[in-house]
């Protein structure tokens, strides 16, 4: 959290978090409400959504709203923030340290060369979508890495794994065949990315499916045509095999 | 060997040769004399003593049917015949003719290749008579015409000898306009039923005697002689010369066509599979030595052997011990007792062949209306279509916390056994709702829960079930999903009637998915849809379409299943009353989604969906739908004021009042929600005089007047408040 952060936070009269979009690492609730000093009111995602507890607090008042990680980022909070300009609310923005950034940072891949992100949905009844799937293909078949976000029910307290992640690439791959997960794919597998206790693993798809990588959040990373630099870094932070120093850190094209 | 054990030993010799064969079925009107009928054929044919026979009622085995002297369950009986010096097996199945257990009559149907219409000889064609009619042609079941009662029509009614041929002759030409129009042709010539060719007997069920043109010329007993014996009050004579088992079932196997005809008939009708796969053959020839296809019509809950699925076998042979695919389940079961039904009793026998009604017990997943087969893939009988649909639910629970899950277990059986009782179980709650055809039938239901299967039970008074529609085609409304960042764009229209009526006669499948989309798109753009809409059906559900009239928005494709499960809560509960909708088209015109897939799932759509429907019938204006009956009252004149009177508290509607000799018709329309408590009524307000039937006659719009009591009054019932919520709430 940065200074103006915590600064801003001393000053609101309300503030309330939410943690279904992600979850804090290292620390409690309890941690964050003695760091600011304050107490912070926990809301559910249909208090946020559907309820105008915020907004209604609002009208009069100075109120703080914080996720873990990024507020915009992999969040639907837009709609929020656009709810108070309606009712003439003034709104800032004090931005986090975000996934999109830490993960690429951690593994030593460059930013610049990401894709459209996706998520993967934990199953549920009536919803398989194929849209991830398509969505790292393309990302793949011009030469771009995914950052594949893992779905989370907090509330259900279920957070999907990267084995679990990796298990629902190869279904997709069986249920659509369009060659984008073979035996000699390379991913990756980040969990608890910016913590102290932060663990990255890159590997083939049989390895990633045994991996463990401890509690949650995890997230993955399909890479695309690997810079020699990048190639590099996943050997030396992420444990990746050696040989992708000859095969991908050459520039050679991804296979299709 | 007693004389029923040597019948059934008999019975089952004649089985394997279907050319001896007859399936028939008695349906009438309510007290038209079916189950007395029934009774004295056994009893002639040697299955029962002849003395007890009509007084007995021996296929009414059901305590509550004895108690209440009417037929509820479609009973079943094989008994022998002999006709010119050849033994026959008729097997015969006796239905109810009370307007509440209507699905028993249609089911029993599929298992018949013949059917003895009782036409009272006084009261003449009446509701259900038509009904029955329909029902039996609709599966090429071959009509016979038994006039009963005609010793009224000469002692109480006193008429002439010329007036009782002209009320014969009356019958006969309705019956007759009937088969006409509701058949194709050659068939629906041929069928025609004639007092000349003896397709038309005479008789009294109860008396015991019957003529028809044939036993005339054999017996000397012609219409003179008849009207004769019953002024003299001498109908034991009659009964004596001119017995009813002998005239009836000489006339059954004289005009029914034996399995061997009567499938060829029937066959492309019931089934719609390829008739040159094995199966299709074997049926087509009624063969004994195909695969095994049997159509089960009815559950039978027996105290020791548990559930017993009877039904038509059309080909192969059931043996015990070998194992058969219920259609739909992924197991095959094994067959337990293979039986023989005669009245309540069942007969273990080893197999039985092609052509005939038998019991088989241990197919669990069997339920009335499976097919049933010893090849897996067999394509299913058509489905047994039923008009009416339930219009009362009663809400029960079990008095005793241990009995909890013993009741959702009857429950199951009860759905099983009964398919016009509809089951809804809530195992949050442990209210249970049990939906059925009128007040009657969820009385012999809930009876029967607590007397046949143990379990006590506490239950509320009866509930009409309503329905909801809307008025007209709504504008486009905009559902969003929690989050906000989809929406959908839906607008909403009653459904084409044309299309509504092809679902309700099973004409239009919408049960599962729709296998060939391209014949669906044609066969409602034949019913009047547009071209665009018919293409664009995704699902069913009841009778309300969902159509995507979108094209070429991404990601719509993963996202359609949950708009469909919206689309089935919100036809499962509707927006005004939380009761069923009923017609409704809804179309889903725009949509605009989020681009990761994590943002628009099963939490943001469902909802946003049915938000948008529900949206978009506030807009179209939401009418509450209620159920019709039908009553007809036959009284004297004397008490015809008080019958009306009665009618008219209950926002009836007198359609007709004619005089028929010394009685009063009285035709009228009431809602069913009025109707509770009518029968002590009417009988205290004519002092009994007043016969009565009632049908059902679908849903009406509940008067505008009155809508928004009736919704206050049934959303209070559940628990919600009063007032439905207005479009802008569902714009949020």
């Amino acid at each position: 959290m940065s200074v103006r952060a915590l600064t801003t936070l001393r000053n609101c009269d309300e503030i309330y978090a939410e943690y279904y979009t992600s979850k804090l690492n290292d620390a409690s609730h309890k941690d964050v409400e003695a760091f600011i000093g304050k107490k912070v009111t926990v809301l559910k995602r249909g208090d946020v959504e559907e309820k105008d507890i915020i907004i209604k607090a609002a009208r009069d008042r100075r109120v703080a709203f914080i996720t873990a990680g990024d507020p915009m980022s992999a969040t639907t909070h837009l709609d929020l923030r656009l709810r108070a300009v309606d009712e003439g609310i003034s709104t800032d923005l004090i931005n986090g340290v975000s996934i999109f950034t830490a993960c690429a940072a951690a593994l030593g891949l460059q930013p610049y060369k990401f894709g459209r992100t996706v998520t993967i949905p934990l199953p549920e009844q009536g919803f398989l979508p194929s849209s991830p799937y398509e969505n790292i293909l393309e990302n793949y078949s011009r030469g771009l890495h995914t950052l594949i976000l893992l779905d989370i029910k907090a509330e259900e307290n279920r957070y999907m794994t990267a084995p679990m992640a990796m298990r629902w690439l190869l279904d997709a791959e069986k249920r659509i065949g369009s060659g984008l997960v073979k035996d000699d794919s390379l991913f990756c597998a980040a969990a608890r990315v910016g913590s102290p206790k932060q663990a990255l693993f890159a590997g083939y798809p049989d390895e990633i499916l045994t991996v463990d990588l401890g509690p949650p959040l995890h997230c993955m990373v399909m890479p695309g045509r690997l810079h020699f630099m990048e190639a590099r870094g996943l050997v030396a932070f992420a444990n990746a095999p050696r040989e992708i120093l000859d095969e991908r850190g050459s520039g050679s094209e991804p296979k299709q | 060997m007693g004389r029923k054990e040597d019948n059934i030993a008999r019975a089952q010799a004649i089985s394997k040769n279907p050319e001896f064969i007859r399936n028939i079925g008695t349906a009438a009107h309510i007290d038209h004399g079916k189950t007395t009928l029934s009774d004295n054929l056994i009893a002639g044919a040697g299955m029962m003593s002849e003395d007890l026979a009509g007084k007995q009622l021996m296929l009414d085995f059901d305590e509550q049917e004895q108690a209440r002297g009417i037929t509820i369950n479609a009973a079943n009986a094989s008994m022998v015949h002999k006709y010119n010096g050849n033994e026959y097996l008729i097997n015969l199945i006796d239905t109810p003719g009370h307007v509440d257990f209507g699905g028993d009559v249609t089911r029993a149907m599929r298992a018949l290749d013949g059917c003895i219409i009782l036409v009272c000889a006084v009261e003449g064609i009446m509701p259900q008579t038509e009904t029955v009619i329909r029902q039996a042609l609709k599966e090429r079941v071959r009509p016979v015409l038994f006039i009963n009662k005609v010793d009224r029509l000469i002692n109480e009614l006193k008429v002439s000898p010329e007036e009782m041929q002209k009320k014969f002759v009356t019958i006969i030409t309705e019956v007759n306009r009937r088969i006409i129009s509701q058949l194709p042709e050659p068939l629906n010539k041929e069928w025609q039923v004639k007092a000349e060719d003896g397709t038309v007997a005479f008789g009294s069920a109860f008396h015991n005697w019957a003529v028809n043109v044939p036993s005339m010329k054999r017996t000397g007993i012609n219409f003179a002689k008849v009207y004769e014996y019953c002024k003299n009050n001498d109908q034991k004579t009659l009964a004596k010369k001119a017995p009813v088992h002998e005239v009836l079932l000489n006339m059954v196997i004289e005009h029914v066509p034996n399995p061997l005809e009567a499938q060829k008939i029937r066959i492309p009708v019931i089934w719609k599979g390829d008739k040159e796969s094995e199966v299709g053959k074997a049926m087509l020839t009624c063969d004994a030595k195909g695969p095994v296809a049997l159509m089960v019509t009815k559950i039978i809950v027996d105290p020791h052997a548990g559930e017993v699925a009877v039904g038509r076998l059309f080909s192969g042979t059931v043996t015990r011990g070998m194992e058969l695919w219920v259609s739909g389940m992924p197991n095959p079961q094994r067959t337990q007792t293979i039986a023989l039904s005669v009245g309540a009793d069942r007969i273990p026998i080893d197999h039985m062949e092609a052509g005939n009604i038998v019991a088989v017990a241990g197919l669990k997943d069997a339920m009335a209306g499976s097919t049933v087969s010893s090849d897996k893939n067999m394509e299913a009988f058509e489905k047994i279509s039923h008009y009416t649909e339930p219009v009362v639910t009663v809400a029960i629970e079990a008095k005793h916390m241990k009995d909890l899950p013993k009741l959702v277990d009857v429950l199951r059986t009860v759905a099983k056994a009964d398919p016009s009782i509809q089951v809804e179980i809530n195992n949050e709650t442990g209210e249970h709702l049990l939906s059925g055809m009128g007040e009657l039938h969820l009385e012999i239901t809930t009876y029967r829960i607590v007397n046949d299967h143990k379990v006590e039970i506490k239950s509320s008074p009866p509930i009409v079930v309503y329905r909801e529609n809307v008025k007209g085609r709504s504008p486009v409304f905009e559902g969003k999903s929690p989050n906000k960042h989809n929406r959908f764009f839906v607008e909403v229209s009653p459904l084409e009637q044309s299309v509504v009526d092809a679902i309700k006669s099973n004409e239009i499948q919408v049960e599962g998915k729709i296998k060939d989309a391209k014949e669906l798109a044609k066969k409602l753009q034949d019913l009047g849809m547009d071209r665009d809409e018919a293409r664009g059906v995704v699902t069913f559900k009841d009778n309300n379409v969902f159509i995507d009239a979108t094209k070429g928005i991404q990601y719509l494709n993963e996202t359609l299943e949950l708009c469909k499960q919206g689309f089935e809560e919100a036809m499962n509960l509707g927006p005004l009353a939380q009761e069923k909708v009923m017609g409704l088209k809804v179309k889903l015109v725009d949509a605009k989604l989020h681009e990761d897939s994590i943002h628009r799932g099963p939490a943001q759509v469902i909802p946003a969906f049915r938000s948008a429907v529900y949206g978009a019938m506030c807009l179209g204006q939401r009418i509450l739908m209620e159920p019709l009956t039908k009553i007809y009252i036959n009284c004297p004149e004397a008490v015809m004021g008080d019958a009306l009177r009665e009618l008219q508290q209950r926002r009836g509607l007198i359609e007709d009042i004619h005089q028929e000799g010394e009685a009063t018709i009285i035709a009228a329309k009431a809602p069913v929600a009025e109707m509770f408590g009518f029968a002590s009524a009417i009988r205290g307000a004519t002092q009994g005089r007043a016969l009565w039937s009632t049908e059902n006659s679908g849903f009406v719009p509940v008067p505008s007047e009155i809508q928004t009591k009736v919704v206050a009054e049934i959303r209070t019932r559940k628990g919600l408040k009063p007032e439905p919520y207005d479009a802008a709430y569902y714009s949020g």
